[in-house]
């Protein structure tokens, strides 16, 4: 289509040859900056796919003379990170949980990795505050099933409860009701006794008799529980599985016997010690 | 219409020559009090003890604190900078009243610095003249020279100046130290870049331009000038009518003007005073250095070209008499008043700037907590801000809920009334308040905070709320 060049005697420019119904195209040239730009440009692409990983090959693509990798890059910063941490890190892995409370340095340091620790391993079932849910303990309060000392929740944590770990937290409670140990009349005598002693219900004679016979070795007695047992206290306003009648009656009917991981397969020795001391600084332990 | 007509004006490039006088003596006094404040005072020592910058002035903005002598400033007190920010505008408001654009012509960073750049160009390429003739000048080995050399300067100097901005936020020693054995953060590298750049750029290339197209203060200083200002005035019923004169020549029936142009060459704007106030005139003085020059030389009375109001040369163009300097007008009177005001409140808010902060957080996951025994727990995040340069010790208290217990668990088992927060630092403690079941308010009730430090001096307060479970 080009038909040829000439200059436009209004503007006094040339014209690019290219007429479409008679009408003619000026050609205005790109300016100067515009094209040295774009070599520039030009320029540095090559050297950059050249440099750096650029072409697509079958299965793989061309490394680049520098040998950059984003993963390269991702485990260095994290080892920057490691290194800025591991100062912290190894103190806390070889001090005891009492010295690291008297060093408010390092104590800061282990609230804040147990709160994250804590976020993405405990929250799932303890909820993002530690306040728990039904079936699985508050830890903000001071009700403890296992204890609420400092090395009590540290052990708790290391071995978890009732799982296949050697050292974790042992105890099981019958299945009353399911087993036929007694009979559902039975059942429900434990249980107003049970109730009785928070006072949310009037206890038979039968009802008592059978406590004692059945339940105070591991609940003790007085029904205020045992901490080396994992027996919950029964006096108190607190029910982890529900205080109702009928959650009571359910619990000793089918037994509950929750369950939690031991961390120390899973989570290095200072990042327990963290989660304790985050753990222990909720509810102030007991 | 024309197609070709530029946009824009080209700029004629100004040549100022050379003057000496009263006002080109006051401007290099200014000059050099003010580079030697903006380099030296990066220099200068404080001692504050081992844990704390021993450089007097410092904005150490890792740390986030300003620190000014005895003085520390934490970032939420930015508003003594805003404070600062509107009394030097206030000020520039009634300075300008008063004497137009001192400002401008004698301490703008922008007037000091090209002046310094234009001293050294005069220094390697010589007077207006010759500079002048240089530029005409084909290409030769002496020119490039000449040229090169005057960059030269001028960016080491523009690097300096880079220099010395960063050393007023990092410590000035051992930065220096770093930065010639190439250790310094990439930050420091980075801005000593800008502001050189920035520096070579307006001083030695942009100049004029900046006051003229760049910069908002000659768009709207209009506001701020009246005829009571003491401006830059060419003395028109005195000049007029203007011509060359030759010695022995009589003065009789003209002006005392004799056009020989040197206050048009020494202008650093390069405008001619004679046509009136314009917006490129930076108020310097120097016309009427130059035009003092002329006078003396042609025998005339100095001062053709002053420093006057223009209420006063209006009486004396109609021979009138001219009555005294009015300095005290509503105009100056509402600025100095707001002034003294702005001054007042924030002296007033230095000196009862307290040393300690408190602030709370409300734990709401979960909401409240009921324990074992039937009594209500809520948990809190105080944080205590100690701005002291000691360790102190602050009791907690709380007010509004008759029967609540605090208990703090923190690092160790410290006791409410003795909250330990070391020197210039937040010390941040989980507190634990609890009521007995009885005393527990249904829903949201308001309780106040309050910190004591130990000599019972410095208090703070902080509201919050204790939230009970609804009965």
């Amino acid at each position: 289509m080009p038909t040829k060049i000439e200059k436009d005697s209004v503007t006094g420019r040339d014209t690019t040859g290219h007429e479409w119904d008679g009408i003619k195209e000026l050609n205005t040239p790109l300016p100067t900056w515009w094209v040295y730009t774009f070599y520039a440009c030009i320029v540095f692409a090559v050297v950059y796919s050249v440099l750096y990983p650029a072409w697509p090959w079958v299965n793989s693509h061309t490394a680049g003379l520098l040998g950059y990798t984003n993963r390269a890059e991702l485990t260095q910063s994290l080892d920057v990170q490691g290194r800025e941490r591991a100062k912290f890190v190894d103190r806390i892995r070889t001090a005891s949980l009492a010295q690291i409370r008297q060093d408010p340095e390092l104590y800061n340091f282990a609230i804040a990795g147990g709160r994250s620790a804590f976020q993405t391993n405990c929250m799932q079932c303890h909820g993002a505050g530690g306040a728990g849910s039904t079936g699985f303990p508050s830890l903000v309060d001071d009700d403890w099933l296992w204890g609420g000392k400092l090395e009590q929740i540290h052990q708790t944590i290391q071995y978890g409860v009732r799982n296949a770990n050697d050292k974790s937290r042992q105890s099981m409670m019958p299945r009353f009701g399911a087993d036929g140990l007694l009979t559902p009349q039975q059942v429900g005598a434990v249980t107003d006794y049970v109730l009785s002693l928070s006072g949310k219900a009037t206890a038979t004679p039968e009802g008592a008799k059978l406590f004692q016979e059945q339940c105070a070795a591991c609940h003790q007695p007085d029904g205020k529980g045992n901490q080396e047992m994992g027996a919950p206290n029964l006096t108190d306003g607190l029910w982890l599985y529900g205080g109702s009648r009928d959650a009571v009656y359910r619990s000793i009917f089918y037994a509950r016997n929750g369950s939690m991981p031991a961390w120390s397969e899973r989570l290095d020795e200072a990042t327990i010690k963290m989660l304790t001391l985050y753990v222990y600084s909720l509810g102030g332990g007991k | 219409m024309d197609g070709n007509a530029p946009l824009y004006a080209t700029r004629v490039k100004v040549y100022p020559r050379a003057v000496s006088g009263t006002w080109r003596r006051v401007k290099w006094a200014v000059l050099v009090a003010l580079l030697g404040i903006y380099y030296l005072v990066p220099w200068l020592r404080w001692d504050r003890g081992p844990n704390a910058p021993s450089q007097a002035i410092l904005l150490d903005l890792d740390g986030r604190r300003g620190w000014f002598f005895d003085v520390v400033i934490w970032p939420q007190e930015v508003y003594f900078v805003t404070g600062l920010l509107i009394l030097g505008a206030v000020g520039l408001f009634l300075a300008t009243s008063l004497f137009g654009r001192v400002w401008c012509g004698f301490t703008c960073p922008q007037t000091v610095w090209t002046d310094l750049f234009m001293m050294v160009e005069r220094l390697i390429e010589g007077d207006r003249n010759q500079r002048m003739r240089r530029d005409r000048e084909p290409f030769s080995l002496g020119k490039a020279a000449r040229k090169g050399a005057k960059h030269a300067a001028w960016l080491a100097i523009a690097a300096a100046t880079g220099g010395a901005w960063v050393f007023y936020f990092v410590d000035a020693p051992s930065t220096l130290a770093k930065i010639f054995r190439g250790e310094a953060s990439v930050e420091v590298y980075f801005f000593i870049g800008l502001l050189t750049a920035t520096t070579y750029t307006l001083a030695g290339w942009a100049r004029e331009q900046v006051c003229t197209y760049m910069c908002p203060w000659p768009r709207f200083q209009a506001a701020m000038l009246d005829e009571q200002s003491v401006i830059v005035t060419y003395q028109k019923w005195r000049g007029e009518t203007r011509g060359k004169h030759k010695a022995g020549d009589s003065w009789e029936g003209r002006g005392d003007c004799v056009d020989c142009r040197l206050c048009v060459n020494v202008c650093p704007t390069g405008i001619d005073i004679r046509d009136g106030q314009q917006i490129e005139c930076i108020g310097c003085g120097l016309c009427i250095d130059a035009c003092n020059e002329t006078m003396t030389k042609v025998g005339r009375p100095r001062d053709l070209i002053r420093w006057d109001t223009l209420a006063h040369q209006q009486a004396l163009e109609q021979g009138k008499p001219p009555g005294p300097w009015r300095a005290v007008r509503p105009r100056t009177l509402l600025y100095g008043a707001l002034l003294t005001l702005v001054a007042a409140v924030m002296l007033g808010a230095f000196l009862l700037r307290t040393t300690a902060d408190l602030s709370v957080q409300r734990d709401r996951s979960p909401n409240f907590v009921r324990l074992s025994s039937g009594d209500v727990r809520n948990s809190y995040t105080v944080k205590i801000s100690n701005k002291a340069q000691e360790e102190r010790r602050f009791a907690l208290d709380l007010r509004g809920l008759p029967g609540a217990v605090l208990a703090v668990t923190g690092a160790s088992d410290t006791a409410a009334s003795r909250l330990a927060v070391h020197a210039d630092t937040v010390g941040t403690f989980r507190v634990l308040v609890t009521v007995p079941a009885a005393a527990a308010p249904s829903g949201s009730h308001p309780v106040e905070f309050t910190v004591r430090d130990e000599s019972g001096r410095e208090t703070a307060t902080h509201s919050s709320v204790f939230v009970g479970p609804a009965h």
